[in-house]
């Protein structure tokens, strides 16, 4: 790097730096401090004298009682995780072997099944949700975890395919055939040498999985009807706004608890992920 | 045409299951197989039946008839459908430019050597992390009209005098709503133009420095075209991302006011769920189909050139 006057390191360096971490964060930031706003403060419009935007003197947690008295919170949060591990679960196991067919095995159409799998990883979940809410219905499943933890993978398994040929391909031959002239089969090469080795692969994809499944929408939204079996999104979305009226400190705290989970696993993976995501743009 | 032959007559023979598994055929096809049916089940067979839906003209509760391509002239000559194609390409262009720009500035501001480099990183991941539903909400709540918090600042800055009403003019509306798009997307773009831009041997723009090239040729001619595949994919894949969005429009405004503000999903979640004409909502659904078509071809075509060259 070439590195010029101190000036110029703030001024083209750490100001903009600093800017973009502000309004990348303030959101949060609003949604921490309007969940412990008591609504006294809370609706005070902007041009009021005593407006005070970025700190309250009155911290409550009114608002997160609230949710857990008032409405099925706990219930909500309960269903997204159930449904993100097990879809994501599913996810992992047939990506992992798809991802390993199509990295490492010789056999005709591999090239455009690849293709396949990649068109179907393009696929937005808008496209197809009013067809599949009629399939759902069909099948039964209709108000159901299954209905979503049977059609997340939908979007997940194409990822997680995709990710994992990326590296099954860069595991060299040599380790596989070591193994087999040893004696193992194909199938316990493939379980006992192969995964173990891409491990890291495999977390990767998981954790982008659950945070895709906890981020999905318009399925949960779609599919879902009663109060008790709604995901945190649709739940948050349908029962804090009634009409024209909007519960703004309960919306929040549903917000920033809602989003906790994601964080935390996130927070303690953060290599994994931004390895997964940028090993899924390098096509 | 002989290994064909030959292999046919080793499958007719009775082989034990596990045997069977070493072949590879056999093993690929046992391994894409829950993939294959999941995939086949929830994507191919909705693809099919949206396509015959949107040729019927089916209602919620009414088995609908076969009326050909009416659904489609119906939305085609639907002025809220024509402001809906329209905001689909505004919206989609301008937060892809903004956010190409924005992420690629962010990514070189991070691409160099400074304390708490890591914990920088994966803050600015947040917005990309955080469900875009959850995040979307605490936007809504600062464009609030009475309580915008960002109204106080533009009053504070003596940038205006009287309130705006940010959600409830449509352009302003969908300037909200690009706002946050790219806030959501311009993460997802730094980090990954700066994984990009970390394969990059420095000794490149040092060589280009001492051979006199200014900051802004060294980036045009020697950071750019290597950076060029990377932003190539990532921008094809938030092209569509953006262009299928729903979560961000169905909670800034629903489509309002007036329904100047819709996208393609959020048009066909109104007409198709909100008011059961299922079949008109498959139709709309369904004319997206052609753009990202478009767009996935280019992108496996781009992406064929680059692996041949």
């Amino acid at each position: 790097m070439i590195e010029g006057a101190l000036w110029r390191k703030w001024v083209f360096y750490n100001i903009p730096l600093i800017l973009f971490v502000f309004v990348l964060l303030f959101p949060f930031y609003w949604m921490i401090i309007t969940t412990f706003r008591p609504d006294g403060e809370l609706y005070r419009p902007w041009n009021a004298a005593n407006y005070m935007p970025f700190w309250t003197n009155h911290p409550t947690i009114e608002h997160i009682q609230y949710l857990f008295e008032e409405t099925n919170f706990g219930r909500w949060m309960f269903n997204t995780m159930f449904i993100a591990m097990v879809s994501t679960l599913i996810s992992l196991f047939c990506g992992v072997l798809a991802g390993y067919a199509l990295a490492r095995l010789n056999f005709p159409y591999a090239g455009s099944l690849g293709t396949v799998i990649f068109v179907t990883y393009l696929v937005p979940q808008t496209l197809l949700f009013i067809p599949l809410a009629q399939i759902i219905r069909n099948f039964e499943l209709g108000d159901t975890p299954w209905s979503l933890i049977l059609t997340y993978p939908t979007f997940l398994i194409p990822f997680c395919t995709w990710l994992m040929m990326g590296y099954f391909k860069a595991i060299p031959k040599e380790l596989e055939e070591c193994a087999r002239i040893d004696g193992a089969s194909r199938w316990k090469a493939m379980v006992y040498i192969i995964i173990p080795v891409a491990v890291p692969g495999i977390l990767s994809s998981g954790i982008i999985a659950f945070t895709l499944s906890w981020n999905e929408f318009i399925y949960a939204l779609v599919f879902l009807s009663s109060p008790d079996q709604k995901t945190v999104p649709v739940g948050v979305t349908s029962e804090l706004i009634r009409g024209d009226v909007f519960f703004w400190g309960p919306l929040m705290a549903g917000a920033l608890l809602g989003s906790i989970p994601v964080a935390i696993v996130y927070s303690f993976f953060v290599e994994h992920y931004v390895s997964g995501l940028t090993g899924s743009v390098k096509g | 045409m002989a290994v064909t032959a030959v292999s046919g007559a080793e499958i007719r023979r009775p082989v034990p299951r596990l045997r069977r598994l070493e072949d590879e055929r056999w093993l690929a096809m046992a391994l894409l197989f829950p993939t294959a049916l999941l995939l086949g089940l929830f994507i191919a067979y909705p693809f099919i039946e949206g396509v015959l839906l949107s040729v019927t003209n089916q209602r919620v509760g009414i088995p609908g008839e076969f009326v050909g391509l009416d659904n489609f002239v119906k939305i085609w000559n639907d002025s809220i459908f024509r402001t809906t194609v329209w905001n689909t390409f505004w919206y989609t262009a301008v937060t892809t430019v903004f956010k190409l720009a924005l992420g690629l500035w962010l990514a070189m501001l991070l691409n160099r050597h400074f304390k708490g480099k890591a914990l920088v990183r994966a803050f600015i991941l947040l917005p990309f992390i955080i469900p875009t539903v959850l995040s979307t909400f605490a936007w809504k709540w600062m464009f609030d009209p009475t309580f915008s918090v960002i109204n106080w600042t533009l009053f504070q800055l003596g940038l205006i005098t009287a309130r705006i009403n940010w959600l409830g003019d449509p352009d302003l509306a969908m300037t909200s709503i690009i706002v946050v798009n790219i806030w959501r997307g311009v993460p997802f773009f730094a980090i990954s133009l700066l994984a990009g831009l970390q394969t990059i041997s420095p000794e490149l723009n040092e060589a280009a420095a001492i051979d006199g090239a200014r900051p802004w040729n060294r980036f045009w001619y020697v950071t750019w075209p290597l950076l060029l595949p990377v932003t190539m994919v990532v921008m094809l894949f938030s092209v569509i991302q953006t262009f299928a969005d729903f979560q961000l429009v169905y909670v800034m405004t629903g489509g309002g006011p007036a329904n100047a503000t819709h996208l393609f999903a959020t048009y066909a979640y109104q007409l198709g769920i909100g008011t059961g004409l299922l079949s008109e909502g498959a139709a709309i659904s369904l004319a997206m189909f052609p753009f990202l078509l478009i767009i996935v071809v280019v992108q496996l075509l781009y992406i064929r050139r680059v692996e041949t060259r």
